[in-house]
C-alpha cells in the first residue's frame, strides 16, 4: 500500500500553492478500487482531477469513455456511485457537487468490468446503426413479450447505479420558512441582492447550492472596491451574519419554485463531512419557504461547442479550467487547445498558462474578435486563430490532439485545409445559457433572446424578479448593479421601501468591453455530420448531432416529440450543457430559428433530491399518526393481535394459548353466541347533534324517516350520496327532542361529519343545527350474548327486562358507578348492549366487566369475530358488501327508504333514475356452497353456467366469506344479477386454480330469520 | 402549494391546510324529483373543466371547517378573491388579484401592498 508521501506525489495535476483548499488536511479516498488522495475544500471531481484520472465513466449507450467536463451541477458525465456500506449507497452523485471526506468510497456507475476496461464499450463500437435514435421503440419493443428480457440487459449494461439494499442510518428533517425576500444563488448578483433587501429592512434567505457563497467569484481574479473578489465576498457574508433578519445557507440547492412563491431547498448538512452524519445531525434538512418576493440569482451555465469526438476525455468546458485552477489548485492537463465564440473563455486559457501549463492555441470561430481580453490574450503571447474552429478531438481514453480548420463567417462550412494541433486538453466555449429552470417551475415559458444567444425567464404571476447572468448580465458590474437594483425592488415590493442611494460595489475589470458572441452551435466537419466521427450533443444521454437531423428527417418536429425520441435533455442533468445545442441543431435542420423551435419545459426538481429529505422525520412511528381505544393496554395485556382500520388499532383477535387465528375466532364465536361476548366498539364513529332543526336534518341526509323517533329511542340509518348509492350506514340515537347521537362506519367518521357540514353551510344555512365529533370522547363496548342482559346487570341498577328496556331503546344509567348511555342496539343478531362511558373511564368499566363476566366466561372478541358473526345475521357492512355502484334496494334494504317523506331527501332522485330502478341489477344475496366447507373467496366472480366458453358471462360477485363456528359451515355473502328474483337457484364460481365452486342463492339472514335471539 | 385566504378565519394559511371540494355555485335542485333523468344527470354529474377563471369551493378542513369559494386561474393558479359561502362575487373580464387573493406580502398583511410588475 502505498504510502501517505506517495499518496500526495500522486497529484501531478495539483499546483504547489492556491486554492481554496486544506493542504494540512489531506484526505484519503477511494475511486474503483484504487487509494487516492485529496484535501479538505476539495470536490470529488478536483481530487480525481488532481489525481490524473481521466475516465470516470463508461457512457450509457455507447459505452464510450467518459470524463469530467465541468466543475459544477450542470455536469453530465461524471455521476458516480458513493457509499462504503450497503446501507450507505447513493447513486447518480456529481462528482463536480460532492465534497470530499475522508474514506470516500467512490466508483463508476457505468462500466463493467471496469471502467477503464468496458465490455459495452465494444458493442458500442459495433452498434452505432443498432443504437439510432429512439432504438428502444425501433428495435427493444418487439416482439413484446421480450421486453423483460431485454430491459435486464439494458439496465445491467446501462448501469444506472444501484441503491441501497439496507435501510438508510441517518435522520432527515423539514423546515419552515417564511421569508419577505428569498435570494436563490450567492455569486455577485445574488450577494448584492440580499444585502441591498436586507439593508431596506427585508427578512432575507439567501440560498446557494455550493458549498461557498461567491459563485464565480470564486474562481475570479477581479478585485471589488480594492479586494480580493473572496475578501469581498467574506465582508457581504459578515455583514449578512450580523443581520438577525437574515438566513444564509449553503450546500442548499432551491430544487422547486412553486405556486405562490412557495419554495423548497435541500439543504445537504453532513455529506460532506463522512458516509453517515455524526450522531444527532440531520443529514439532509428540506425547507419549504414561503417568500414575499423572489430574486432568482441562478447565474447560467457555460455550454460546449459541438464537434466530432468532443466527449473525449479532457474535452471540458472552458470556464471549468478556471474553477479548478482557481478554487481548487488543479490543473486538469498539460497543453491546451481553447475553442470559443465569444470573450469570456479568453481568461481560462490566460489562467491556464498562468498555472504554468501550455497553452496551444486559443482557436476563435468569428473572423475578427474585439474585446479587451483578447488583447491581453495576446500581449501573453497566445496564438490565437480566428475564423477557426476544432472540427475534431483526436485520441482514445484522452485527448491527444485537436484538428483545426477555418470556415466561413456563418460557420457553416469547412473553408481550407485542417491541421492537427497536438494537446492533452481541448476546452470550448459556445456561449452562456442562463439557468431558467427554477423560473419554468410555476409555468412561465423561456424566451429566446437573440442578444444573449440563449433562452431567459418569461413572464410570470409570481412576484418573482431575476438578476444578473440568468438575465444575460456577462460582466462583474452588471451583475453587481442588476443585483443590487433587483434587490431594491424585491424588498420594496415585499413592503421595505427605501429611498437611500445603493452604495454600489466597483470590480476593476479590464475586460469591460465585450465583443459579441457567435451564433454557432454545431461546429462543421470536413464531412457532413452523418458521415463525421460522432459530434455529442447530450453526454448523459450519447444524443448526437446526426441522431437529432435523422430525428427530424423521421419527422419529427416538436422539441418535446425530438426530447422524447433522443432522450435529449432527459437524466440527472436534464439537458443543463446539451440542450440548447440540441434545439440549435433541430431548428438548423427544420430551417426554423430557436424561436420558433422554442424550448422544452423544466419542472421540478433542478436537480435530484434524496428520498429520505423528501420524507424527512415522517418515517417508521412518524409516517402516520396511530389512534388508540381507552382500552388499548387491557388488549395488550391480553393477547389481542391488531388490524389497522383507518388510523386505528383494533384488536383482530385474541390468543393467548398459542391456538391458530381460526381457532382462536371459533372460540370467540362460540362464546358470544352461548354465553357473552365483548367487544371494543370504541372506533365507531359519534357525531353528537343538536339544534332544532336537527330532526328535520336527519331526514334530509337519510333515507329513512326521523320524524316520529322519540327521545330514548335508536334507528339504523342508511346515507346515500346524491347518486342514490349507499354511502354510510350506522345508528342514531334520540337524547332528546332536539339532540341525536349519529354513529358511524369506523373508516367514514370523517367522511360523514364533512358531509354534514358541507349540506348545512352551504345549501341549507337557513336549519338550526350543529354537528360535533364525539367519536374520541366516549369508550364503547358492546356485549352480545344471551348471557349479556344478565351480565349487565349485576353492574348496573336500571330494569333490564324487555318489557322495561326493549330493542332498539337506550337509557341513561350508572355501569360500575360511572354515568353512561347503554344502547340496546345489536351488530350480532343476539341479546346485546352497547354501553358507553367517558372515555377516561373506559378501562375501569371494562375491567369491572370482565371482574364481573367471569362466571358467564365473558370472552372479548376482536373485528374478525364482529364480521362473522354480523354475516350470520346479513348486516351489511359498507365499503365491504357495497362499493358505491349500490342502492338500498340493490341490498334489499327497500325497509330503510321512506319516499313519502315531504322532503326529497339526498339520494332520493338518484336511486329513482330509470338505471336505478331495473329489476336485474346486482343484488345483495347469501350464497351457501353446496360443499358446506369449501371456502368462497371474497371476490370470487359468479356465473350461470360454468360450461359456457371463455370469456364468461358473469353476473356478480362474492363480498363477504366467512366460517361460522356456530351454523358448523361456510356462509358467504354476494351480489348476484337479479339474485333477490333468483331464491333456491345456483350460481357457480369458476375460480384461479380451475376449480369451480357451486353454491344455492339464498336470504342473507342466516339464522334468528326471526328476531328472538335479538329481541329476547 | 398555494397560500389561500380563509374568509371565515381572515388569514392567508398554507393549502396543507385546505381541500378542494370541486366547482362552486351549483345549488341543489329545489325539487329534484320533477327533474327529468337527463337534467338531474347534469346537475350531479357535468362539471366545467375551465381554462382560466374558475369558481371552486375549498374546506378549512383543518381550520374553521368552513366551506368557501375560491375564484382562482386554472393556467397561472393567480387566486384573485376568496368569498364566503352563499355570498357572489362580480369579476372584471380581466381580473387582477384582490385582497383575499394570492398574498404577496406577508410580513406586513395584504392592506399596504402594491403589486410591482416582475421585471
Amino acid at each position: 500500500m502505498m504510502s501517505t508521501h506517495q499518496l500526495k506525489l500522486q497529484q501531478r495535476n495539483r499546483l504547489a500553492s492556491g486554492g481554496r483548499i486544506n493542504r494540512r488536511k489531506p484526505l484519503i479516498f477511494n475511486f474503483d478500487g484504487r487509494r487516492l488522495m485529496g484535501y479538505e475544500g476539495d470536490t470529488l471531481a478536483s481530487a480525481l482531477l488532481a489525481n490524473g484520472i481521466d475516465v470516470v465513466g463508461r457512457s450509457f449507450k455507447y459505452g464510450r469513455p467518459r470524463g469530467i467536463m465541468t466543475a459544477g451541477v450542470e455536469e453530465p458525465n461524471a455521476v458516480l456511485q458513493i457509499g462504503s456500506t450497503e446501507s450507505t449507497q447513493i447513486p447518480n452523485v456529481k462528482a463536480t457537487e460532492q465534497s470530499l471526506y475522508h474514506g470516500l468510497v467512490s466508483s463508476p456507475v457505468n462500466g463493467w468490468p471496469s471502467a477503464d476496461h468496458d465490455v459495452m464499450g465494444l458493442f458500442g463500437k459495433l452498434g452505432g446503426a443498432l443504437m439510432s435514435p429512439g432504438f428502444y421503440y425501433k428495435t427493444f419493443m418487439w416482439p413484446k413479450s421480450q421486453w423483460e428480457n431485454y430491459e435486464k440487459f439494458i439496465r445491467r449494461a446501462a448501469g444506472l447505479g444501484k441503491a441501497p439494499t439496507k435501510p438508510d442510518v441517518d435522520r432527515y428533517d423539514h423546515m419552515h420558512h417564511h421569508a419577505d425576500v428569498m435570494v436563490v444563488g450567492a455569486g455577485p448578483s445574488g450577494l448584492m441582492a440580499a444585502l441591498q433587501a436586507s439593508r431596506q429592512g427585508a427578512r432575507v434567505l439567501l440560498a446557494d447550492e455550493r458549498s461557498e457563497f461567491g459563485g464565480s467569484l470564486l474562481h475570479s481574479l477581479e478585485r471589488i472596491d480594492g479586494m480580493e473578489p473572496m475578501d469581498w465576498v467574506e465582508s457581504v457574508v459578515n455583514e449578512l451574519s450580523d443581520n438577525p433578519k437574515v438566513t444564509m445557507l449553503t450546500r442548499a440547492t432551491v430544487n422547486g419554485y412553486h405556486d405562490h412563491n412557495f419554495l423548497t431547498i435541500s439543504e445537504r448538512r453532513t455529506d460532506h463531512l463522512g458516509d453517515t452524519s455524526p450522531d444527532g445531525t440531520a443529514r439532509h434538512r428540506f425547507h419549504k419557504v414561503r417568500a414575499g418576493s423572489v430574486v432568482l440569482a441562478t447565474g447560467a451555465h457555460e455550454r460546449p461547442l459541438v464537434f466530432a469526438n468532443n466527449d473525449l476525455p479532457g474535452c471540458m468546458i472552458a470556464s471549468s479550467l478556471s474553477h479548478y485552477i482557481h478554487r481548487f489548485a488543479v490543473v486538469p492537463g498539460n497543453s491546451l487547445v481553447l475553442m470559443t465564440n465569444n470573450d469570456s473563455a479568453y481568461q481560462s486559457a490566460i489562467d491556464w498558462l498562468d498555472a504554468g501549463r501550455k497553452v496551444v492555441a486559443i482557436v476563435d470561430t468569428r473572423k475578427s474578435p474585439e474585446g479587451r481580453v483578447v488583447d491581453l490574450a495576446l500581449e501573453r503571447g497566445i496564438r490565437v486563430l480566428t475564423g477557426s474552429v476544432i472540427i475534431e478531438a483526436k485520441g482514445r481514453k484522452r485527448v491527444s490532439g485537436a484538428v483545426v480548420a477555418p470556415i466561413n463567417a456563418q460557420g457553416t462550412f469547412v473553408t481550407g485545409d485542417t491541421r492537427w494541433l497536438p494537446c492533452d486538453t481541448i476546452a470550448s466555449s459556445g456561449g452562456w445559457s442562463p439557468v431558467v429552470h427554477l423560473s419554468c417551475h410555476t409555468g412561465s415559458r423561456p424566451v429566446w433572446s437573440e442578444d444573449v444567444l440563449g433562452f431567459v425567464p418569461g413572464p410570470t404571476t409570481e412576484q418573482r424578479y431575476t438578476a444578473g447572468s440568468i438575465s444575460g448580465k456577462a460582466t462583474v458590474n452588471e451583475c453587481l448593479a442588476d443585483g443590487a437594483s433587483q434587490g431594491r425592488v424585491a424588498a420594496a415590493a415585499a413592503g421595505h421601501q427605501s429611498n437611500d442611494d445603493i452604495n454600489l460595489p466597483v470590480a476593476a475589470s479590464g475586460n469591460d468591453v465585450v465583443g459579441d458572441t457567435m451564433p454557432i452551435y454545431l461546429v462543421p466537419h470536413t464531412k457532413p455530420v452523418s458521415r463525421a466521427p460522432k459530434q455529442f450533443v447530450d453526454m448523459q444521454n450519447d444524443v448526437t448531432a446526426a441522431g437529432i437531423e435523422m430525428t427530424t428527417r423521421e419527422g419529427f418536429e416538436s422539441i418535446e416529440h425530438v426530447k422524447r425520441y433522443t432522450a435529449l435533455g432527459f437524466g440527472t442533468d436534464q439537458g443543463k450543457t446539451g440542450n440548447i445545442n440540441g434545439m440549435a441543431i433541430v431548428a438548423k435542420s427544420l430551417n426554423k430559428t430557436i424561436e420558433e423551435t422554442g424550448t422544452t419545459v423544466f419542472r421540478p426538481n433542478y436537480t435530484p433530491v434524496s428520498f429520505g429529505v423528501v420524507a424527512g422525520a415522517h418515517t417508521d412511528a412518524l409516517f402516520d399518526p396511530q389512534r388508540f381505544t381507552p382500552m388499548h393496554t387491557w388488549h395488550l395485556e391480553n393477547g389481542a393481535q391488531f388490524e389497522n382500520v383507518g388510523q386505528w388499532k383494533r384488536p383482530l383477535f385474541y390468543t393467548t394459548t398459542g391456538e391458530t387465528m381460526e381457532e382462536a375466532i371459533a372460540r370467540e364465536q362460540l362464546a358470544t353466541r352461548n354465553n357473552v361476548g365483548i367487544l371494543d366498539a370504541s372506533t365507531l364513529g359519534k357525531i353528537d347533534i343538536q339544534g332544532k332543526d336537527a330532526r328535520e336534518f336527519l331526514g334530509r341526509v337519510y333515507t329513512n324517516a326521523w320524524a316520529k323517533l322519540a327521545p330514548g329511542r335508536c334507528r339504523y340509518g342508511l346515507m346515500c350520496g346524491e347518486d342514490g348509492m349507499v354511502m354510510d350506514d350506522g345508528v342514531t340515537s334520540c337524547l332528546d327532542e332536539n339532540h341525536f347521537l349519529m354513529t358511524t362506519t369506523s373508516g367514514g367518521a370523517a367522511r360523514v361529519l364533512s358531509w354534514l357540514e358541507i349540506y348545512h353551510q352551504t345549501e341549507w344555512p337557513e336549519m338550526e343545527v350543529y354537528f360535533n365529533s364525539v367519536t374520541d370522547q366516549w369508550a364503547t363496548m358492546s356485549i352480545a350474548g344471551p348471557d349479556s342482559r344478565k351480565l349487565l346487570a349485576s353492574l348496573t341498577e336500571i330494569d333490564l327486562s324487555a318489557e322495561a328496556f326493549g330493542f332498539m331503546d337506550w337509557r341513561a344509567a350508572n355501569v360500575a358507578g360511572v354515568p353512561a348511555r347503554i344502547f340496546r342496539i345489536s351488530f350480532t343478531g343476539d341479546l346485546s348492549y352497547e354501553i358507553n362511558v367517558p372515555a377516561q373511564y373506559g378501562l375501569h368499566v371494562w375491567k369491572a366487566l370482565f371482574k364481573a363476566g367471569a362466571e358467564y366466561n365473558l370472552t372479548p372478541y376482536g373485528t374478525e369475530t364482529m364480521h362473522v358473526l354480523r354475516a350470520e345475521k346479513g348486516f351489511i357492512i359498507v365499503g365491504q358488501d357495497t362499493d358505491g355502484s349500490v342502492t338500498p334496494e340493490d341490498l334489499n334494504h327497500g325497509w330503510a327508504v321512506a319516499n313519502n317523506k315531504p322532503f326529497s331527501f339526498i339520494g332520493k332522485r338518484g336511486m329513482n333514475r330509470a338505471d336505478c330502478l331495473r329489476s336485474d341489477r346486482k343484488q345483495l344475496v347469501g350464497l351457501l356452497t353446496t360443499d358446506p366447507s369449501v371456502n368462497l373467496p371474497e371476490g370470487a366472480q359468479a356465473v350461470r353456467d360454468p360450461e359456457q366458453e371463455i370469456p364468461m358471462t358473469m353476473v356478480g360477485h362474492v363480498t363477504s366469506s366467512y366460517h361460522s363456528a356456530f351454523l358448523g359451515r361456510r356462509i358467504a355473502m354476494g351480489v348476484i344479477k337479479d339474485g333477490l328474483q333468483r331464491m333456491g337457484e345456483k350460481v357457480y364460481f369458476p375460480l384461479v386454480d380451475g376449480t369451480t365452486v357451486e353454491a344455492t342463492i339464498c336470504s342473507t339472514v342466516f339464522l334468528d330469520a326471526d328476531s328472538t335471539r335479538q329481541k329476547s | 402549494m398555494f397560500l389561500i385566504h380563509c374568509p371565515y378565519c381572515g388569514e392567508h394559511r398554507e393549502e396543507e391546510e385546505f381541500h378542494a371540494t370541486g366547482q362552486a355555485h351549483l345549488p341543489r335542485p329545489l325539487d329534484p324529483d320533477s327533474m327529468t333523468d337527463e337534467e338531474w344527470g347534469h346537475w350531479l354529474y357535468y362539471r366545467k373543466n375551465t381554462r382560466g377563471v374558475h369558481r371552486e369551493m375549498w374546506v378549512h378542513a383543518a381550520g374553521c371547517r368552513k366551506f368557501f369559494n375560491v375564484a382562482r386561474n386554472t393556467q397561472t393558479y393567480e387566486i384573485y378573491a376568496t368569498y364566503k359561502s352563499g355570498e357572489t362575487l362580480d369579476l372584471p373580464e380581466n381580473p387582477t388579484v384582490t385582497e383575499t387573493g394570492s398574498i404577496l406580502n406577508m410580513a406586513h398583511g395584504a392592506s399596504d401592498i402594491t403589486k410591482e410588475q416582475s421585471s
